[in-house]
């Protein structure tokens, strides 16, 4: 079995997914960012903010700094929620967080990290499942999103740069966020016109 | 399916059954449906602002004033609004294009459907499947599309885009996948 887009950036022969948790990654925490985070209003689809494709930021910066540490303590105090990304708070910049440690369809993970300007390097093995979104909160929609990428980015603060392997449901968490940071939502991505529900629960 | 085919080939009707939810809708017109011995053939059925919609067609040789008869019942208390009519064998179209699922969302107002589709209909474009759903300020558009042989897609996204920008909302169109396995 063959897909066309299994070979996605796969130049290199690089293997996403196989290469392990990145240590730098599992070990950083917002409190590296030596700044209190606010909790910011969670912006709703049709803002124009989440159809527009964010900017490049700078991590070193003391905005890029201080949205990392706002986007944790939002993602924080909103429940259910394993990431968060800058055009969901307002802000057209390509800084995103996650943190699916508690989350049941969590394979390996990274637990809390902010990324700036990533993107995804390699992707395989797509799978199909239903996402929901604090942006889009009363529909829910089946995704097909590759379950092993790799994704290069930054870290907030010392601007390091970090290529790190994920699997399962941090990946389609992974990819959810650096949508929402290219100005596009889960809805953008559905299956089909028989893949949108109305949501029956919320967290 | 679940009633023995006859050599004849059978009629077919069209039945819908719209109006106020409640549990056990589709267990009693489905019921009456088999008690006249019609086979079930293609159905769907959602919710729609709440209200309870389904269309299915079923073959068999009960003619349509017997189906009604039997699914008057459903009617009963007012809040259901049930038909039946005759509809011809169609011959299943032979997809010689290519597939495509539009995605369209933005604010709402009006005429956001007829003029994306509008430039769906102008490339030639057959609808094959279409969900739209207004979820607070949100609407959202989800169509496939079959686009014919030899048309210029690049063309007809960046048509669509052209009419979703006018009207301030975001369009992707992007290839339906299919893995065959």
């Amino acid at each position: 079995m063959s897909h066309p887009s299994d070979q996605q950036g796969q130049q290199g022969g690089q293997q996403p997914g196989t290469g392990g948790v990145h240590e730098r990654v599992l070990a950083w925490s917002e409190t590296e960012l030596g700044v209190e985070g606010r909790v910011l209003e969670v912006v709703r689809a049709p803002a124009a903010v989440l159809s527009a494709v964010g900017e490049r930021v700078d991590p070193t910066s003391p905005e890029t700094v201080q949205l990392a540490a706002d986007l944790v303590a939002t993602m924080r105090v909103s429940p259910g929620c394993v990431g968060l990304a800058a055009p969901q708070v307002g802000v057209g910049a390509q800084v995103f967080c996650v943190d699916v440690s508690e989350h049941p369809k969590t394979r390996d993970h990274h637990g809390t990290f902010v990324l700036c300007n990533a993107e995804v390097v390699a992707s395989s093995r797509n799978e199909k499942a239903r996402e929901g979104c604090m942006s889009v909160p009363d529909l829910t929609g089946d995704v097909k999103r590759a379950s092993r990428i790799v994704v290069r980015g930054q870290l907030p603060g010392t601007g390091e740069e970090v290529e790190l392997h994920a699997n399962a449901f941090e990946a389609r968490c992974l990819q959810h966020e650096i949508d929402h940071c290219q100005g596009l939502l889960f809805v953008d991505r559905v299956a089909g016109a028989h893949a949108i529900f109305a949501r029956q629960t919320y967290l | 399916m679940n009633s023995p085919r006859s050599t004849a080939p059978s009629i077919l009707h069209a039945v819908t059954v719209l109006g106020h939810d409640r549990p056990g809708i589709i267990a009693e017109a489905t019921g009456r449906l088999a008690g006249l011995g019609l086979n079930l053939e293609d159905s769907t059925m959602t919710l729609l602002r709440g209200h309870f919609a389904m269309m299915l067609l079923c073959a068999g040789d009960a003619p349509a004033a017997d189906i009604e008869t039997a699914l008057a019942p459903l009617a009963d208390d007012g809040t259901l609004t049930v038909t039946v009519r005759e509809v011809p064998q169609e011959p299943a179209a032979a997809a010689a294009g290519t597939s495509w699922v539009l995605t369209v969302h933005g604010g709402d107002r009006p005429g956001i459907v007829s003029a994306v589709v509008g430039q769906v209909a102008e490339a030639g474009g057959n609808i094959t499947d279409l969900t739209t759903r207004l979820a607070g300020d949100l609407y959202l558009l989800v169509a496939e599309i079959d686009l014919p042989a030899g048309a210029d897609v690049d063309a007809v996204g960046a048509a669509i885009r052209a009419a979703a920008t006018d009207l301030g909302v975001g369009a992707t169109l992007r290839p339906a996948e299919a893995d065959e396995l």
